[in-house]
């Protein structure tokens, strides 16, 4: 089945938003985009919102905080920065800044009012985090927001997982009931209406296994369903089968294991019925799991939107395999 | 060098042990907790058990072929499950909203009830509130478990755990929450409902007038009124809250209760295991042992990886002329992938086992497809008792 052009899911796009059912390679798969897209020039920021220093661990550096840190300065001019939100630390900046609180956020911290505000309504913890993924967004060199150039010429934004991703961008629904006026709630809609819009894209990362595919599905439709634009399907760790094709065919045929038997014999290795049942077997075995992986590389086509593959690295992504797989995404078209 | 070999659980001992009244299976997401609650439900229906489990987010084609085809929060039969051994298999979905609502509705009067389920704040919290799964789970244990004694329905409770990405989060939600609730700006907003109604702001420190007028301020006046009916509401039914979860914590540490570690033999996966193995002592809390689940298994064992791969060498020497690689060198090159990444899972089990000397360890072999059926998960149990 033919899928749509890469380039509905690139073109013009400023914000990517990355998300996958939980390890599946989420935060690799945004780290090599941000890394491939600085590799062609761009200024790219990499965020992530949930804490867990997978950016930081990616890029093998010290623990992100709340400042842009810089990862990687490309020689094409292109530049690739991190950040790690955190909800706390953002409502009492947003604190700050719009109502210089002073010393009273302090004291508000420490009456836990702010954990509480975080933790009991979710959609306000959402507004904060995606809040500071708008700024950056829309920042430019001018003077107000909207003058001179954008700062970030890509944001790539390492999102909550599958379950949870339709209902964390969609902040507006969340705060509506919550936070019916003030600026929660404005913000919030300028926030949605970014999200909606066409700069904005949300990728979705799976494998080929049934759950992530399975997940990965109900999440296109329930994102599409709330009006969210979905970019690449990106099906990461594919693995490059040994047999393939007319290997597998010859597999099932029933002199394979006279043949296997024949050739074990010709080279020497031992060849009893042990050994060339197993390494009929095993061949069966992959030939099974193909079948699975064909199926369900059909699946992914036919959700309707354009498909990246990326390898499974055998040696994990450490060690410069994120940049592998940057330079595999650059090659299959992203820009 | 002498591998460690592990000494594997006896499954099969503990599942007859009719002192065996509760089975949990934890680990990080995407093991095999499912796969192994159901697994062990099985044969433990199949050795004469009366068997409920508890699946949260089963694989839909797995759910199918247990018969859970709605999310109803109701075990249901399993049919062709240990009829013949005078066992039977029960199974369900858990439905964390509904769990939730469920506690609402019992701990609080119909009116009072009423409003909590209304309040803006209770759908957020009851359905996205982060550890809601791992406490409804939780919550939902105890009250499988209440009922297997009173009516006597079921003798054996095996429970999944929620596929969070850390195996402790099952342990400490529901304590999170319950900090959470007994927060100090929580705790001052429900003294006043305690104090009698609207006044609240009267009652307040300085402090906490701060505190909530800044926040009326950003987020609109209406959200603190909301939220203090929902905590007020909350407050009557707290003690409740608070005490199940206790009750069930300490069930946790009856000797009838065995926990199973699962594992998939990868370095994260087995970090969380030993996260959680540690832990379980600490708590005292009775582990039964760990299953490395899908572990690459040869069926050619016989044959080393490089002597595979030099044959395979020699295969397409003779072959110089033919049309690519024949079949048998393809074979012997798969049996030499096969074999780095058996070599692999083994050396990660063995260094767990090394680290780990009084913790019993079993393994289950990968099926080459997911397991979603019966069959697939008798074969599961059948590894997993050796
Ligand atoms: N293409 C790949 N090849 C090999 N290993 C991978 C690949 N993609 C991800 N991984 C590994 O899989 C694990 C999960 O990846 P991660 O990006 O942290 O997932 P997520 O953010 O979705 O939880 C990590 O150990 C990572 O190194
Ligand atoms: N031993 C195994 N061999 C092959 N597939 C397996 C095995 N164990 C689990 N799976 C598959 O892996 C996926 C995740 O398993 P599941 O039990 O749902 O994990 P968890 O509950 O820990 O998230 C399912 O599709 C399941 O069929
Ligand atoms: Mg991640
Ligand atoms: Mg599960």
């Amino acid at each position: 089945m033919a899928t749509p052009p890469l380039d509905d899911a690139f073109d013009g796009v400023r914000l990517h938003v990355v998300t996958g059912k939980g390890g599946v390679g989420k935060t690799t798969v945004a780290s090599a985009l941000g890394l491939a897209l600085a590799r062609q020039g761009q200024r790219v920021l990499l965020v992530e919102v949930e804490g867990r220093q997978g950016i930081s661990q990616t890029f093998g550096v010290p623990p992100l905080g709340t400042d842009e840190v810089r990862l990687v300065q490309d020689p094409s001019g292109g530049e690739l920065w991190g950040l790690s939100v955190d909800a706390k630390a953002a409502l009492l900046e947003y604190l700050q800044t719009f109502y210089k609180l002073g010393r009273a956020g302090g004291a508000l911290e420490k009456m836990g009012v702010i954990d509480f505000a975080t933790t009991i309504a979710p959609g306000v913890r959402d507004v904060l985090l995606t809040g500071k993924v708008y700024e950056a967004v829309g920042r430019t060199d001018g003077s107000r927001r909207g003058q001179g150039a954008h700062v970030w010429d890509a944001v790539v934004l390492d999102a909550p997982p599958t379950g949870r991703v339709a209902r964390f961008l969609g902040v507006n629904e969340q705060v509506a009931d919550l936070a019916r006026v003030g600026p929660i709630h404005a913000q919030a809609e300028s926030i949605t209406r970014m999200l909606r819009d066409r700069i904005s894209r949300v990728h979705v990362v799976t494998l080929l296994e049934e759950m992530p595919v399975q997940e990965s599905a109900d999440a296109v439709a329930e994102l599409v369903a709330a009006g969210f634009p979905v970019g690449a399907v990106v099906v990461n760790q594919v693995r490059e089968p040994v047999l393939a094709g007319p290997g597998l065919a010859a597999l099932t045929g029933e002199d394979a294991e006279e043949r296997v038997r024949a050739d074990l014999a010709l080279v020497g290795v031992r060849n009893g019925a042990r050994t060339v049942g197993g390494l009929v077997a095993e061949g069966r075995d992959l030939a099974a799991r193909l079948a699975l992986e064909t199926e369900l590389s059909d699946e992914v086509a036919a959700l309707g939107h354009p498909v990246l593959r990326l390898p499974s690295l055998p040696g994990g992504t450490e060690d410069g395999g994120v940049s592998v797989l940057a330079d595999e995404l650059a090659e299959q078209g992203v820009r | 060098m002498a591998r460690a070999l592990p000494s594997p659980m006896d499954v099969d001992a503990l599942l007859a042990d009719r002192d065996t009244g509760i089975i949990v299976c934890c680990g990080s997401g995407g093991v095999g907790k499912t796969t192994t609650a159901a697994a062990l439900g099985v044969r433990a229906a199949e050795m004469g058990r009366h068997v409920v489990v508890l699946t949260i987010d089963p694989a839909r084609r797995l759910a199918q072929s247990l018969g859970l085809t709605e999310l109803d929060n109701t075990p249901r039969p399993v049919v062709g499950v240990g009829e013949e051994a005078g066992g039977s298999l029960d199974a369900m979905m858990l439905d964390m909203k509904r769990t939730f609502d469920e506690v609402v509705l019992a701990h609080s009067t119909p009116e009072k009830a009423a409003q909590i389920l209304a309040n803006p704040f209770y759908t957020a919290v009851s359905s996205s509130f982060a550890g809601t799964q791992e406490y409804m789970a939780m919550e939902k244990l105890g009250q499988l478990r209440a009922e297997a004694e009173r009516d006597g329905t079921w003798d054996l409770v095996v429970v999944d755990t929620p596929p969070s990405r850390s195996a402790l989060d099952f342990l400490d939600a529901p304590k999170r929450l319950g900090s959470f609730l007994d927060g100090r700006f929580i705790r001052l907003l429900m003294a006043p409902a305690k104090a009698g109604g609207k006044a609240y702001l009267k009652v307040f420190s300085f402090g906490a007038n701060l505190a909530a007028s800044t926040l009326s301020r950003v987020l609109g006046g209406q959200f603190l009124q909301d939220v203090q009916t929902f905590v007020a509401a909350l407050d009557t039914m707290f003690g409740g809250f608070r005490e199940r979860a206790d009750v069930t914590y300490a069930l946790l540490k009856e000797p009838s209760t065995a926990f199973v570690v699962v594992a998939a033999p990868e370095r994260d996966a087995l970090r969380e295991a030993t996260y959680f193995v540690e832990r379980l002592e600490a708590e005292g809390m009775p582990l039964a042992g760990v299953v490395v689940n899908r572990m690459q298994v040869l069926a050619a064992p016989g044959l080393s990886g490089s002597r595979a791969e030099a044959a395979a060498e020699q295969l397409d020497d003779r072959l110089d002329e033919g049309p690519g690689p024949g079949l048998t060198a393809s074979l012997l090159r798969l049996h030499a992938d096969l074999a780095e990444v058996a070599t692999r899972h083994e050396a990660r089990v063995a260094r767990f086992v090394t680290s780990h000397p009084g913790v019993r360890v079993s393994t289950v072999p990968a099926g080459a497809t997911d397991i979603h059926d019966l069959d697939g998960l008798r074969t599961v149990a059948a590894a997993l008792a050796g």
